[in-house]
């Protein structure tokens, strides 16, 4: 309804006013940001939503924060102490080398959590391209595009990015790229489908008519368009991304240390939960927590920019 | 209906293909032969095993004869363990995974369909909010974090339950079963949720509620059908997920599977070995996408009406 509307507006303020091409985009833009502030309105009604964002916003500060305000060091070890439950020192307990489980947690979040921002990136960046071209050309080289990301979708991903680990070594490197090439293909669906709307829409007509390329027209009029629904799922697809991470790094084949992350954590928790739980409890909670926000949020975030789209 | 089965089997003989072919170079790509041990072999030794193991040969006859060999059945001798064949090692660990997969999928289909469906009826009150919290809990708990959770709680506070092992004390099962279930119990009870609720609006059940049926029969004959067409389509996805929480289920309770095994091969650079579970868990999953699909046609009659009306 709200791309409908604001395309009749962008039709008529181009070709009445004649203005140049470059005030058409302000106004568009404007309007656009009345798009993304009755969103915000929507947002804001949802209290789960708003309490994970704040919940998200106040852990990721801590974390980016951790090496400043952090009384102890993420390797510091203290062996005379060993590990200890929690205790107002030690607000998590200690392991057994005495280090300081809270700092730990809040290293290992900056992993994690770049992990989940950067690999979803990756995905976000490769989908909304290959979505894109595919829906607007449309055609042949639409079908020979989704075809093979039929044929992707097919493969057994998981298993591939363990044998990339094994073959490759352990990298943080490989590991954003392996987890964004195989979250990049629903990406691609999603915004293909937005896209094959959109291309119908007057003020496509309208660039086209203006004799604009069509790498501007993608960029200006088409992607912008998709981005309610490819931000929706770039949020439902980070707690994906950092479950993957977690997954692999329990295993051991994620993250190594000395670098550390939450699936690292809970996994040498595992380990020695019978003897000391809090390092099994605190790593867990804190991923579960992260990824209820992330969904709650998602979830938010998907009624209130696409309220057409039906609750699962 | 048959042509829709032919046209996807053919499809899946290239997927299939590709997934053999990467596998197999990717793994010689692999930095370390799998003899490169912790002790040096000697020059002569080495060349024997290597000869024995086909490693002389070059990249494409080994490729060639690797290829022939899987269509006798045959995936060569393992690595790591000697005197073992890597097709005997997947068949001992096979019924093991197979069994725990059983279990876990019915622990999420029975869970899961019960509270999707109970709260599907009465949507947005108490009934509804507590099934699905619980089911967010479920989605957002990982399995790896699920396991030692309930093992520290049943298996070492209470000591109700066995904490690891496969068939060695009664109820070992248990535990293992409900830490891989869990997870997807809970997306089943969304799903199954989402489709109810989609089904119930719909004017056939008006009909059979007019009809004077029950409310039982409107629900279980008539509308759960429909209903639950969204958790068949989740199955075959699903299958690669269980297999994928098989790795973690099987390490944390030490379960002889075939995920441990995989897990354990990718740890020791058991090359045959990781070649031959992945082209065979890969081979399982492309198959239960089939499969999956195919049930979900059978149950809704206007896909397969699309699918046969076309030419």
């Amino acid at each position: 309804m709200d791309e409908s509307a604001l395309a009749t507006t962008s039709l008529r303020e181009t070709l009445v006013s004649r203005a140049t091409n470059e005030s058409s985009q302000v106004k568009q833009f404007e309007k656009g940001t009345s798009l993304w502030a009755d969103a915000w309105i929507r947002l804001k009604k949802n209290k789960m939503a708003i309490a994970s964002l704040y919940v998200l916003l106040a852990l990721i500060t801590l974390c980016v924060l951790t090496p400043w305000i952090s009384p102890y060091g993420y390797e510091e070890q203290n062996l005379n102490l060993g590990a200890i439950p929690p205790s107002i020192a030690h607000w998590f307990g200690t392991d057994v080398f005495g280090r300081d489980l809270l700092t730990r947690v809040l290293y290992g979040g900056r992993v994690s959590l770049t992990v989940g921002f950067i690999a979803t990136s990756v995905a976000l960046f490769i989908g909304v391209l290959w979505g894109t071209i595919s829906g607007y050309l449309g055609g042949r080289i639409d079908i020979v595009m989704m075809r093979i990301v039929d044929i992707l979708y097919a493969l057994p991903f998981i298993i591939f990015i363990i044998l990339l680990m094994v073959v490759f070594g352990r990298s943080m490197l490989l590991l954003f790229m392996a987890i964004g090439a195989v979250e990049w293909l629903t990406m691609a669906r999603i915004v293909r489908g937005q896209v094959l709307g959109i291309r119908r829409q007057e003020y496509i007509e309208a660039a086209l008519s203006m004799g604009l390329s069509t790498p501007t027209i993608l960029r200006r009029h088409v992607i912008p368009n998709t981005l309610g629904p490819v931000i929706v799922y770039a949020t439902l697809t980070i707690p994906q991304v950092m479950l993957l991470e977690a997954f692999l790094s329990f295993l051991g084949l994620g993250i190594q240390p000395p670098q550390s992350s939450w699936g690292l954590l809970i996994s040498y928790g595992a380990e020695t939960m019978e003897d000391y739980p809090w390092m099994l409890i605190f790593p867990g909670l804190a991923l579960s927590i992260t990824l209820f926000s992330l969904n709650f949020l998602g979830d938010g975030l998907r009624d209130a920019l696409d309220p057409k789209a039906s609750k699962d | 209906m048959w042509r829709f089965i032919w046209i996807r089997l053919l499809q899946a003989i290239p997927v299939i293909f590709v997934v053999i072919t990467a596998t197999f170079f990717l793994i010689r790509k692999a930095p370390g032969g799998p003899f490169d041990a912790e002790k040096p072999v000697i020059p002569s030794v080495k060349r024997a095993l290597e000869a024995k193991y086909n490693l002389d040969q070059s990249m494409w006859e080994q490729y060639v004869s690797y290829i022939a060999g899987l269509f006798r059945g045959d995936m060569g001798p393992s690595f790591k363990y000697p005197g073992w064949q890597v097709e005997d090692l997947i068949a001992s660990g096979l019924p093991i995974t197979a069994e725990l997969g059983f279990y876990a999928l019915l622990v999420a289909l029975a869970v899961g369909v019960i509270a999707g469906v109970i709260a599907a009826l009465k949507p947005n009150t108490a009934q509804d909010y507590i099934p699905m919290s619980l089911a967010m809990i479920g989605i957002c708990m990982p399995t790896f974090m699920l396991g030692p959770l309930l093992v520290l709680l049943f298996g070492i506070h209470l000591e109700w339950l066995p904490i690891s092992g496969w068939g060695d004390l009664p109820g070992d099962k248990i535990l293992p079963s409900i830490t891989l279930g869990a997870a997807y119990a809970a997306y089943v009870a969304r799903l199954s949720r989402g489709g109810m609720l989609e089904i119930m609006s719909q004017d056939y059940i008006r009909t059979a509620r007019a009809k004077g049926l029950p409310e039982r029969v409107v629900v279980i004959k008539h509308a759960m059908r429909g209903g639950l067409i969204p958790v068949v389509t989740f199955l075959g996805p699903a299958f690669a997920g269980l297999l994928a929480g098989s790795f973690v289920v099987e390490t944390i309770f030490q379960i002889p599977g075939l995920g441990r095994f995989y897990v354990q091969a990718a740890f020791n650079r058991d090359y045959t070995m990781i070649l031959g579970t992945t082209i065979f868990l890969s081979v399982l999953i492309v198959m239960f996408n089939l499969l999956s699909d195919m049930l979900a046609m059978w149950m809704n009659p206007r896909l397969r009406q699309q699918v046969s009306g076309k030419r």
